[in-house]
């Protein structure tokens, strides 16, 4: 096994993840605007996760984004790619320049995260595939004995999936306690509220009873998910659950707590609104 | 050939640590010494094959050869999502094995049946389709899937053409077994099917007609060479699948000479018009949808204007 140069890393990585989370914010509505892409609303929403998660939790390096030893991240709620395209580009994986093709002809970035980009490990979009490819990710890994962690982060609407519980009680069943699967959980799915939907509550109970170790956090709230994450596995033998409670739009006043921007794209009036309220914050 | 799949992978399994097998919960009596033998080069996922494909794509990803094990076609359209987005798209190195291919658990009913898998299969790219139509084909085609890096799809029969292979002759995937030679016309069959296509051959034989007969066991990537050969050198081509006419072999083939400007004297496509809805042993069904091999050279002496050996065929025992 290569030196892990995980432990130099965390040095040098950011230490100010509100920053971060603000920068990312700031890209996607760029991004967003720019390329007619959608889904700023699931962006804003999992933006502090993103950022902690980049800001020291996972251990992966940008110069060699393919090492074997790394850290593996599985961005199954793919219409937040670019959400990761911005942190990997903070981090730099890629040039921050090249986020300007998000949504362009002839573009690696994919509105959908797209693995032709260093530093992703899986393209998804369509929802209820990453659980089951990050607990392979995983089930590999202790078969041959590795120590690496396989994180996955979730929408709350992919929970309506078949395939994640398929998921959920595989990896409970096989305690693979290498595996984090987080939860954006904001209550709003594609087109309308959870609780019209498909409601998930008692959502942890859910958890819990397929063999999970499940904790609860402010998902906006950068201390306590660095101290969650930094705290995996919850209990040595089972998988670990974060459900993160969210805010849909987090960040942006009139986008919060609503369905609509979940599809639309930030213009005009709009765009320079929520440019001025991130740059307020920044 | 489930068998013959499973002999030939047990005894390859030693010398590859990195192969790993998977079942949805199926292979009772058939899997139990492979999980006894390589434990952990065994998983049972459970009746879950969407995450069965999702797990094999990750492990795949992570370095391991991995082969899905299912029944007709629970590993394929189940899960036909996982297949496309994590296994094709990402080329992770996953072998999809179905058994059952076709009608082959005939009496069980339609939904054990694999009779679009073909079509669906080949539709995806990255991926290549194996349907073998003997036991020699079986084994050869399952060692040539290890080194064969990315997606593929292994269709299993329950019949298999008595063996057709001459002393010492090799395999490759993507080239087309000439099994019997002939000029006068051509039948091309994928599958354990190639049976009934060489017993055609053998009635159509009696009545003067000399077939050549192909084994297709590789549906795709499909071999153009051989059968721009056959359309040029014989009156006709027939194709002949256990499996739906959409898009399955005979579609592939009409596209395949088309393409090439190769269109043969005449076409004529042995399969599936409907649902296998009618309950029956393998043989029994292929007799009831026209596909056995008296249907089959009736069928061709009459589009050959034979009339005289399609009453000899018809008067046989």
């Amino acid at each position: 096994m290569p030196e892990p140069i995980h432990s130099m890393l965390r040095e040098s990585v950011e230490t100010d993840t509100r920053a971060l989370a603000n920068r990312i914010r700031t890209h996607a509505l760029r991004m967003t605007s720019r390329g007619g892409g959608s889904h700023i609303g699931a962006i804003f929403s999992c933006a502090d996760i993103l950022a902690v998660l980049y800001g020291g939790i996972l251990d992966v390096d940008p110069h060699a984004p393919a090492d074997p030893g790394r850290d593996r991240f599985v961005l199954s709620k793919g219409h937040a790619g670019g959400g990761l395209y911005a942190v990997l580009a903070e981090r730099g994986f890629f040039p921050v320049e090249k986020l300007k093709t998000h949504y362009q002809d002839g573009s690696d970035l994919s509105g959908h995260v797209s693995h032709k980009l260093p530093g992703v490990d899986l393209s998804t979009g369509a929802l209820g595939h990453g659980l089951s490819v990050a607990a392979g990710m995983a089930y590999a890994a202790e078969l041959d004995k590795r120590t690496h962690r396989v994180f996955c982060l979730l929408s709350d609407g992919e929970c309506n999936e078949g395939s994640t519980w398929e998921a959920i009680l595989f990896a409970g069943h096989h305690g693979l306690d290498n595996l984090v699967a987080i939860v954006d959980y904001n209550r709003i799915q594609g087109i309308a509220p959870v609780s019209e939907v498909l409601e998930l509550a008692p959502f942890p109970e859910k958890w819990t009873s397929f063999g999970w170790s499940v904790r609860e956090v402010d998902g906006h709230s950068h201390p306590d998910l660095t101290k969650a994450m930094a705290d995996v596995p919850f209990t040595p033998g089972k998988p670990s659950c974060l459900i993160a409670r969210t805010t849909k739009g987090k960040g942006v006043s009139f986008m919060e707590n609503t369905v609509l921007w979940h599809y639309r794209i930030p213009r005009g009036a709009e765009f320079d609104a929520a440019l001025k309220e991130l740059e307020k914050s920044a | 050939m489930r068998d013959t799949f499973v002999r030939t992978l047990s005894a390859i399994a030693e010398t590859r640590p990195d192969l790993m097998l998977i079942t949805a919960d199926l292979g009772f009596g058939v899997l139990n010494d492979w999980a006894s033998r390589f434990p952990g080069q065994f998983l049972n996922a459970g009746i879950a094959e969407q995450n069965m494909t999702g797990l094999a794509a990750g492990m795949a990803l992570e370095g391991r050869t991995v082969f899905t094990y299912s029944l007709g076609s629970f590993p394929t359209v189940r899960c036909l999502e996982q297949i496309r987005n994590d296994v094709c798209y990402h080329e992770a190195n996953v072998k999809i094995v179905t058994v059952g291919g076709g009608m082959s658990y005939g009496p069980v009913g339609a939904s054990h049946h694999a009779t679009e898998d073909l079509a669906i299969m080949r539709s995806l790219p990255n991926m290549v389709v194996i349907s073998p139509g003997d036991h020699w084909e079986t084994a050869e085609a399952t060692r040539a899937l290890l080194s064969l890096p990315g997606p593929a799809y292994l269709r299993l029969d329950k019949s298999a053409a008595s063996p057709t292979h001459a002393p010492g002759e090799a395999f490759h995937v993507g080239k087309i077994r000439v099994v019997r030679e002939g000029w006068d016309v051509t039948l091309a069959a994928t599958g354990g099917i190639l049976g009934e296509a060489l017993h055609a051959a053998d009635l159509l034989a009696a009545g003067g007609v000399r077939c050549r007969v192909l084994s297709v066991h590789t549906v795709k990537p499909l071999d153009s060479t051989a059968l721009e050969a056959a359309s040029r050198e014989t009156g006709g081509i027939v194709t002949i699948e256990e499996h739906s006419l959409h898009g399955g072999l005979g579609g592939a083939i009409a596209e395949a000479l088309l393409d090439a400007g190769a269109a043969p004297g005449f076409f004529l496509r042995f399969g599936l018009r409907t649902f296998s809805s009618i309950v029956g042993s393998q043989s029994y069904l292929r007799k009831v949808y026209g596909m056995d091999a008296r249907s089959i050279a009736g069928a061709v002496s009459a589009r050959l204007r034979l009339r005289h050996v399609a009453y000899h065929i018809a008067g046989m025992p």
